[in-house]
């Protein structure tokens, strides 16, 4: 690329000809878009990658909620469930060669022990427990699990190789990797077996019943204790599923947690905070904003469009799309 | 809780007020005045969030955002325009106030995770903005030229001058803080704390208390920032990150969010710690701050001003 971007690293002075730089640089690639693909095949693109996107918000959300539900605790560390998916995934399947089909629940059962030790090891431990102290003990565990990750991997970005080869398909005049249908059928495998899990089983019931009173549930034989160590294990399981899937799209390092997790909550509130269709809504809503944004209005502001639509949600109707408020009322915190 | 004596206000003022002076006779620590002055920088931040968090019990994880603000108001208006560089400071402060509470009076209706999610996503959103508005604030690489202070003619040009600059500041606040805490503005913020239906019934404006508490927290972060400005003439957006807001986090739970000496304490520690301390951890140091925050939201929960009354609560048994 010629006209790329001006490098970082050089002094303010050079101000006005970067500004020149960057809107010629703006102008070139917008004609040579119109000349080579067409505008709907565009628009179909940025749908397809927002839906992509979108589908690792969801399955973020998704972990948010379980937790939420079991516990009413918003989990800050849930985007580095997806960060370790991805970079233990890589020491499994690149550095230690194990197939695909091993390296998968090994990267899967490490990371639900993560999960597990977060609970007995952060969240447990707190002796009055208030919606403030354990914002701050989930922000804690997510800083030390980044630092831990820099520690083990270093501050480079990681590949791991697509599950089914990286030929494009072109569908509509839009390129698809056919990583972006795992991401996507990974989501809709989560939602059936989650569903199947809590409406036909008796532990997902009984989780499904502490999340309704915890109280009430220890009464009929419940252990609830154990119910949130189950919590906390699923939703790791499921963001290292995230992870796992998206490295070969977009890479993976230590310090991506933090902006995942901003995005998944975003999409579960979006949604919701508590509903689980909600949480797929919010986050296929989230990834297709983006994606628009990104593409349509400004790349450098991709991660901001969705915080807005996030702070607008709030601001406007904090029960989501598919919550109710009648239910976030009941809700201790 | 309420009740700020006056004998630990005298001798922290003394120890401000020696502070460069011994450490000016002691070789290997002589360049604590300097710290000092980035640890004033961030009491002034923490003595407001303390009030906010600790006081009032509203969770803010965005409070980067008015500390940029600050900053980058004083910058671009004395780097670009030329002014003098103390109107600018109020008018940073006044901007502060204004978009403060602009999202503060949707947010603080917000509770618990809400608010904290609602502030996260205010803050990343301002890191954003100071990253792409590359023709006002430099983009990534940042802005220099930011001229120092002066008064009168007097040039606050010297590490000790702008030290004493620093701290007149935190003290002003500081006093003005205990004395919010103090009056009827603190006993009601309390109220809000314990409960927000028992304060309203007794009469307290809860939405326009909390407004007020986010607003001054806001002025207080954006002097901050515009003093940080002034001291290093150069800024740029990676110092107003995500992690600048959660480090402020650290600071008051580590000296205790509940007491306006916690947000001092934490805050000193913290500079140290960072600037000092930790140094040889490099970015490493992530792994420690996590392990403390952890320690203390388990341990301590009311932080390093909790301790005493925990021995105390020993020696009772």
């Amino acid at each position: 690329m010629i006209f790329s971007p001006p490098e970082a690293g050089k002094p303010f002075t050079n101000k006005i000809p970067q500004v020149h730089l960057r809107e010629f640089h703006k102008i070139v690639t917008r004609f040579y878009s119109m000349e080579t693909i067409t505008l709907s095949g565009q628009l179909f693109q940025y749908l397809i990658t927002g839906i992509t996107v979108g589908s690792v918000y969801a399955m973020v959300a998704v972990g948010f909620n379980i937790i939420y539900n079991v516990t009413e605790i918003i989990n800050f560390a849930q985007g580095e469930f997806v960060m370790l998916g991805g970079l233990i995934m890589v020491f499994f399947h690149v550095v230690m060669g194990l197939p695909l089909i091993m390296a998968f629940p090994a990267t899967v059962i490490l990371v639900m022990l993560v999960g597990i030790l977060l609970d007995r090891l952060a969240i447990r431990p707190i002796r009055q427990p208030s919606v403030l102290t354990l914002i701050i003990a989930t922000i804690a565990a997510s800083i030390l699990l980044k630092g831990a990750a820099m520690f083990i991997w270093g501050k480079d970005p990681y590949d791991l190789p697509a599950f089914s080869g990286r030929n494009p398909i072109t569908v509509f005049g839009a390129v698809i990797q056919p990583q972006y249908l795992w991401v996507i059928g990974f989501l809709i495998v989560i939602v059936i077996v989650l569903s199947i899990f809590f409406d036909r089983t008796i532990i997902g019931k009984a989780m499904s019943a502490c999340a309704d009173n915890p109280n009430a549930a220890s009464l009929v034989g419940i252990n609830v204790k154990q119910m949130i160590l189950l919590s906390f294990a699923l939703s790791a399981a499921i963001g290292a599923v995230a992870g796992i899937t998206v490295t070969p799209i977009s890479l993976m390092e230590y310090d991506r947690g933090a902006m995942l997790a901003v995005k998944g909550f975003g999409a579960a509130i979006l949604g919701g905070l508590g509903s689980f269709p909600g949480a797929i809504l919010g986050g296929l809503i989230m990834g297709t904003i983006e994606s628009f944004g990104a593409g349509v209005i400004s790349s450098g502001y991709k991660d901001a469009f969705a915080l807005i639509v996030l702070l607008i949600v709030l601001f406007f109707r904090p029960s989501g799309i598919l919550g109710s408020i009648e239910i976030s009322k009941i809700k201790r915190f | 809780m309420l009740r700020i004596g006056k004998i630990p206000i005298a001798v922290f003022a003394l120890f401000i007020i020696a502070f460069p002076w011994v450490t000016h006779e002691i070789p290997s620590i002589e360049h604590y005045t300097d710290i000092m002055i980035f640890a004033g920088i961030y009491c002034l931040i923490t003595m407001g969030l303390s009030l906010l968090m600790g006081y009032t019990g509203q969770i803010s994880i965005g409070h980067a955002a008015f500390y940029g603000i600050g900053a980058y108001t004083s910058a671009i208006l004395t780097a670009q325009y030329g002014l003098n560089p103390w109107p600018c400071i109020i008018v940073g402060m006044a901007i502060s106030a204004v978009i403060a509470v602009l999202v503060g009076a949707p947010s603080l209706k917000l509770k618990g995770h809400y608010l904290a999610m609602a502030t996260l996503a205010f803050g990343i959103i301002v890191y954003i903005i100071f990253n792409e508005e590359a023709a006002w604030t430099g983009g990534p690489d940042g802005m220099t030229g930011i001229p120092g202070l002066s008064l009168f003619g007097f040039e606050f040009d010297s590490v000790k001058k702008y030290y004493y600059l620093v701290w007149i500041f935190v003290f002003a606040a500081f006093i003005f803080t205990v004395n919010i805490i103090q009056s009827g503005i603190g006993r009601a913020l309390r109220a809000i704390h314990v409960s927000e239906p028992a304060a309203s019934a007794m009469g307290v404006d809860i939405s326009r208390f909390k407004i007020l508490v986010f607003v001054y927290s806001a002025v207080l972060a954006s002097l901050a920032g515009s003093l940080y400005a002034h001291y290093l003439n150069f800024i740029n957006p990676s110092t107003f990150d995500l992690f600048f807001s959660i480090k402020l986090l650290i600071m008051i739970a580590l000296g205790g969010m509940y007491n306006i000496w916690g947000a001092i304490i934490g805050a000193g520690l913290i500079t140290f710690l960072s600037y000092e301390w930790l140094y040889y951890f490099q970015e490493y140091e992530v792994i420690v701050y996590g392990a403390i925050l952890l320690l203390v939201t388990i341990f301590f929960p009311k932080g390093l001003v909790g301790v005493p009354g925990i021995v105390k609560g020993w020696f009772r048994e």
